[in-house]
């Protein structure tokens, strides 16, 4: 470790763009959630201090907020069961063929976001073959669909997101020493209770940071809800993103963007304290 | 029975690898697909004629060269900036550490959406509603990818041995010698895997990059204006280049580190 000015003009450059473009938007950001909604982004807005414009973002889609954070929770949830099978898998399974899997794991996810979105819509569709499939089973009913349902939107963010979890997992699981599991074997644990008494426990680490890795994302988006949903499933994200560009209702649309934020960040920490797992953040 | 139980957890770890799959292999069968009609988007038949032209519509190939453009710029920008804060957190002892790890930290921490709408809102409270376009878009690309980068090469850097450095400082090399010839090329594998990174993340992002682009349109803009009314077959087409594309990157930087270890180790 050296000090010295050196350190400080190498991170200035970085430093500045970072105040600059992230901690300053985030001020104009809740300053514009407290304008006069009657201003319009050409002609100007007045600063009124105006904190009604949070209740009335509240009141008008507190239905696309909480279903956005629904959605998010199933999503993550679907995405740490398929997740953990698959970096149990790598971890533990894969052999010489761990780097290989790990490739494959985000392979996929170097194609557009919306292509594979939209490559979701043409799976899903009405006279596809999964629908034909379920239609037969007689899961769904002969005129059921999947696309502009809930199931379609939370498939598609759980696929979208799922290296997010898949990756942490795995570095976690990849660290546990097998001889913990091995000893609890000897000690007559069967290998589910094994599981449960030592490998999960190892893993909580990985599965806080996959799950908040899907979850903050997922919450956020709004492509899986406007490809594969109707006007039904509209998540908060496409709600923040019409007000702005659709309607020019800034404040309103601002207001919406804090309280996510917010919520994000309490849920979070609530989250990590309970987990016990102060030390990742 | 037993080898089916010894193998379980592999084979439903297979098959969930294989599910993520099923969308890229539907993405380069419609890149062959001949479609009956613009509007349905159904298996018409094979053709090789949306490889043949992928330019027919122009505004297609216009955006994808745009968003190369704003990748690579930002990539260039945001990796030169990130390098140099990374050097400054591992290396150097200064006041305020953990508030910038913090800094660095947040702005991939955040929904998209919120980064997109703060920008916005700087850019309007600012003046510039009128000028969104290809500046506003650099501007946001590279400040999300900064963090990617820094937090990159940081992991690279703490992970290095120093005695190298030190050895080469005993054989009278010069602090300048000893960063180009030692240094540096440790931590260039860290460099490019985050320039890549970078790149990738940029052409992709949809959320912050539709919220500040006023009428310039990238390729994930594009795709999801004609997403309403008929897509192409041609985005299929750009869609198998991108996959193909980055599988050879990353098999290719494989087998070079795979080369190199074991070069290490005769």
């Amino acid at each position: 470790m050296r000090s010295g000015r050196t350190g400080y003009l190498l991170l200035l450059p970085g430093l500045l763009w970072l105040l600059l473009f992230f901690v300053v938007p985030f001020y104009s950001l809740v300053a514009t959630s407290l304008y006069d909604p009657a201003g319009s982004d050409f002609r100007g807005y007045e600063m009124t201090y105006r904190f009604g414009n949070y209740l009335d973002a509240v009141t008008d889609y507190w239905r696309p907020l909480v279903r956005s954070l629904m959605y998010g929770a199933a999503a993550t949830a679907v995405c740490l069961v398929l997740g953990y099978v698959l970096a149990y898998a790598i971890a533990f399974k894969a052999g010489r063929w761990k780097n290989l899997m790990l490739v494959l794991v985000i392979a996929p996810f170097f194609t557009s976001f919306l292509v594979r979105t939209l490559s979701w819509k043409l799976i899903l569709a009405d006279d596809g073959v999964v629908v034909d499939v379920l239609q037969t089973l007689q899961v769904l009913g002969d005129d059921g669909r999947l696309l502009a349902t809930p199931v379609a939107v939370v498939a598609g963010l759980a696929y979208n997101f799922l290296p997010f979890m898949v990756l942490p997992l795995y570095a976690s699981l990849d660290k546990i020493d097998h001889r913990l599991i091995e000893a609890s074997s000897d000690l007559y644990a069967h290998p589910v209770v094994g599981f449960f008494k030592v490998t999960w426990p190892l893993s909580l680490p990985g599965v806080v940071a996959g799950t908040l890795l899907t979850f903050i994302p997922s919450v956020g988006d709004y492509i899986n809800a406007e490809l594969l949903g109707s006007p039904n499933q509209r998540m908060i994200g496409g709600v923040i993103q019409s007000l702005f560009t659709d309607a020019n209702d800034y404040p309103a649309a601002a207001a919406l963007s804090v309280i996510l934020m917010v919520l994000i960040v309490v849920m979070v920490l609530a989250y990590v304290r309970r987990a016990g797992t102060e030390e990742l953040l | 029975m037993s080898w089916i139980r010894r193998n379980l957890v592999l084979m439903l770890g297979l098959a969930v690898l294989v599910y993520t799959f099923v969308p890229i292999f539907i993405v380069v069968l419609m890149s062959f697909n001949d479609p009956r009609s613009r509007n349905v988007y159904s298996f018409g038949g094979f053709t090789l004629d949306n490889w043949l032209n992928p330019c027919l519509d122009p505004s297609m190939c216009d955006a994808v060269v745009r968003s190369i453009t704003i990748g690579m710029a930002a990539t260039l920008v945001s990796t030169v900036l990130g390098t140099l804060a990374a050097f400054a957190l591992v290396r150097h002892r200064f006041a305020g550490r953990s508030s910038t790890n913090l800094l660095v930290f947040l702005p991939m921490a955040a929904p998209e959406i919120v980064l997109g709408s703060s920008l916005l809102a700087l850019f309007v409270s600012a003046g510039f509603a009128g000028q969104l376009g290809f500046r506003t878009i650099l501007i946001a690309h590279i400040l999300f990818c900064l963090s990617f980068v820094i937090v990159t090469v940081r992991a690279r850097l703490a992970g290095m041995d120093d005695n190298l450095e030190q050895a080469a400082q005993d054989l009278y090399a010069t602090p300048a010698q000893t960063f180009w010839r030692v240094t540096f090329p440790l931590v260039f594998p860290g460099i490019l895997g985050a320039a890549l990174l970078s790149f990738s993340l940029s052409f992709d992002d949809f959320i912050i990059t539709n919220l500040n682009a006023g009428t310039t349109t990238t390729f994930p803009m594009y795709v999801w204006g004609v997403a309403q009314r008929g897509v192409p077959m041609q985005v299929n087409v750009i869609g198998t280049l991108m996959f193909v594309v980055s599988i050879a990157i990353v098999l290719v930087a494989e087998h070079r580190s795979r080369r190199q270890r074991r070069a290490a180790l005769t």
